[in-house]
């Protein structure tokens, strides 16, 4: 069937092993625990085994069942066993193509391939797993077929922006979790100062509350450890990943927002993480995160280098920022020193934020409503906010406490603004 | 929509608060009870009637307004061309009086473009005109 006078192929032969390794290692592990505790009675390893050879035998028919072929302008999936599913995926709509390494996959040196078409954000097309050298020439052959060119064209190299070392990612984590815990410690030291006869329960407390801080930081690590920010002809390439390896391409084009974050510990060193939201809901492909519409474009880094992907990702320099008046104060009091905004005519930056600074900053092109709020206490000091929504939740850049005049020119004038820059995109 | 809903659920509240009490504790208790359930039904009517005349909606050449709120204002400029789809619902109350609710969504959370208590036919024409002119304005995400 691998005969490539039908151009049909299949995927690798340990596919099946690798799908089904997650599964199988949680039914093993189940097994292992019964026996051990010495309550399997013969009968429930039977039931374990059977329903790990029925795991087992649906991922070989799955594998036994797809098959996939690059012709010309269009690659082909076929899958199913009872109901057969065809896809055609025309090249030319073609819009990232992502190279993913689950761990144990990456240990047999195998990478899934996921097709990204326009106008969806999930995985349209996933091969899974192809050895990973054939996955990257597959790659290189749809992007070099995507922009008319010969398919042996080799693919273009990319250029790095922004690479995150290892040890700036692990201080970062630990700079931000140091609140945290500095609070608990200071809430443990009162309580036992309070009541000393809770030392044992408040030390067991701390305890427990390291113990579940521990995998969120793990998690933190092992997913951005490594991380590569690159520009390649279609879009922002991102690598990451200890255990797991993704590669993924954000085309520029569906980028809705980019926002620079500045926690407060990180200020003295000028770190920030930058995020962008890219269109799209975070749907049925929930492998591997690469389906969040919020992804962290660097996860710690120099303002300077922060700054620098923002202007590459939104394509403008940013507009001037402008304060809101004094008495915005008495509104805000603990985030009055953060506030600014402002719009020029492709783009609208706004800075919020208490202890955190968060800046804002989206093309107007891509602006979906504008709104006009003013609630009882900003009223009585003539006061209103306009806020800039795009896609996705709580995606907005917003011009906060400005006064009531000023906020109504504003909405007139975005919306206007918005307009033209939509027409113009 | 809602004043009369307010209304009507206020004098029923009143009598039956009226009839219990009475029952229960003599007509005076009675007449008390009846009294504090239709002045109650009178504020909420008050500020029903203002949360309605807030509500506005105009329709411009390129984007939809509607405003509403009486102490936190809002505004929002809906862009027709950024009109994912347009609900109309009508509850069973909504359509006891024949009304419905128009409400817009965009791809963004936030846009809030909801405008209730519309006559039927003026919703069904609303809804008709949206969706010609999202038509005609779409733009891509």
């Amino acid at each position: 069937m691998t005969g490539t006078a039908t151009g049909w192929h299949r995927l690798h032969p340990l596919s099946p092993l690798v799908r089904s390794g997650r599964t199988a290692v949680g039914v093993l592990a189940l097994i292992g625990i019964t026996a051990a505790a010495g309550l399997g009675q013969g009968g429930s390893h039977l039931y374990d085994g059977i329903i790990a050879a029925l795991i087992a035998a649906g991922a070989v028919v799955n594998w036994l069942v797809t098959r996939w072929r690059l012709d010309g302008a269009t690659l082909c999936i076929e899958t199913g066993l009872l109901r057969r599913d065809s896809r055609q995926l025309p090249v030319a709509r073609i819009q990232a193509v992502d190279v993913v390494r689950p761990f144990l996959a990456r240990a047999l040196g195998l990478a899934e391939l996921r097709v990204r078409l326009a106008g969806s954000s999930h995985a349209d097309g996933r091969l899974a797993y192809l050895p990973e050298q054939a996955a990257l020439q597959l790659r290189a052959q749809l992007l070099a077929a995507h922009h008319g060119l010969d398919p042996a064209t080799p693919e273009p190299a990319e250029a790095i922006l922004a690479q995150v070392p290892a040890g700036r990612l692990v201080g970062s984590v630990a700079l931000s979790s140091t609140s945290l815990v500095a609070v608990l410690l200071v809430a443990e030291v009162v309580v036992v100062f309070e009541y000393p006869w809770l030392l044992a329960a408040a030390g067991g407390m701390l305890v427990v509350w390291v113990l579940g801080l521990a995998p969120l930081l793990w998690r933190r690590i092992s997913l951005e450890y490594g991380f590569t920010v690159a520009q390649a002809p279609d879009g922002i390439r991102i690598r990451r990943g200890l255990l797991s390896t993704v590669a993924e391409t954000i085309p520029r084009q569906r980028v809705q927002a980019v926002r620079m974050i500045e926690p407060l510990l990180w200020r003295p060193l000028g770190w920030c993480r930058v995020e962008i939201d890219v269109a799209g809901s975070a749907g049925r492909d929930h492998a591997e995160e690469t389906s969040r519409t919020r992804k962290a474009l660097l996860p710690v880094g120099h303002r300077s280098t922060g700054w620098q992907l923002m202007r590459l990702v939104i394509g403008a320099e940013p507009p001037q920022l402008s304060a809101p008046p004094r008495r915005a104060r008495l509104k805000a009091p603990l985030s009055y020193h953060f506030l600014a905004a402002g719009a020029d005519r492709a783009t609208a930056m706004g800075v919020t934020g208490r202890i955190r600074r968060v800046t804002t900053w989206l093309p107007l092109a891509k602006v979906q409503s504008v709104r006009l709020v003013s609630g009882p206490v900003q009223r009585s000091l003539s006061l209103a906010t306009v806020h800039l929504d795009a896609a996705g939740r709580d995606v907005r850049a917003e011009f906060r406490d400005r006064p009531a005049a000023e906020a109504a020119r504003l909405t007139e004038d975005l919306a206007a603004l918005c307009r033209t820059a939509r027409q113009r995109a | 929509m809602r004043q009369v809903q307010v209304a009507a659920a206020g004098l029923g509240g009143a009598l039956v608060a009226g009839t219990a009490a009475g029952l229960a504790a003599g007509a005076p208790a009675g007449a008390a009870a009846a009294a504090v359930v239709a002045v109650a039904a009178l504020v909420t009517l008050w500020f029903v009637r203002r949360r309605v005349r807030a509500w506005s909606y105009t329709e411009r050449d390129d984007d939809l307004i509607v405003a509403r709120g009486v102490l936190v204002r809002r505004l929002s400029v809906v862009p027709y061309g950024r009109m994912q789809f347009v609900d109309v619902t009508a509850g069973p109350v909504e359509r006891a009086f024949r009304l419905a609710t128009v409400k817009l969504h965009t791809a963004a959370a936030a846009s809030d473009a909801r405008i209730p208590g519309l006559e039927r036919a003026e919703a069904a024409r609303l809804r008709d005109r949206l969706a010609a002119l999202g038509e005609a304005k779409a733009a891509g995400l």
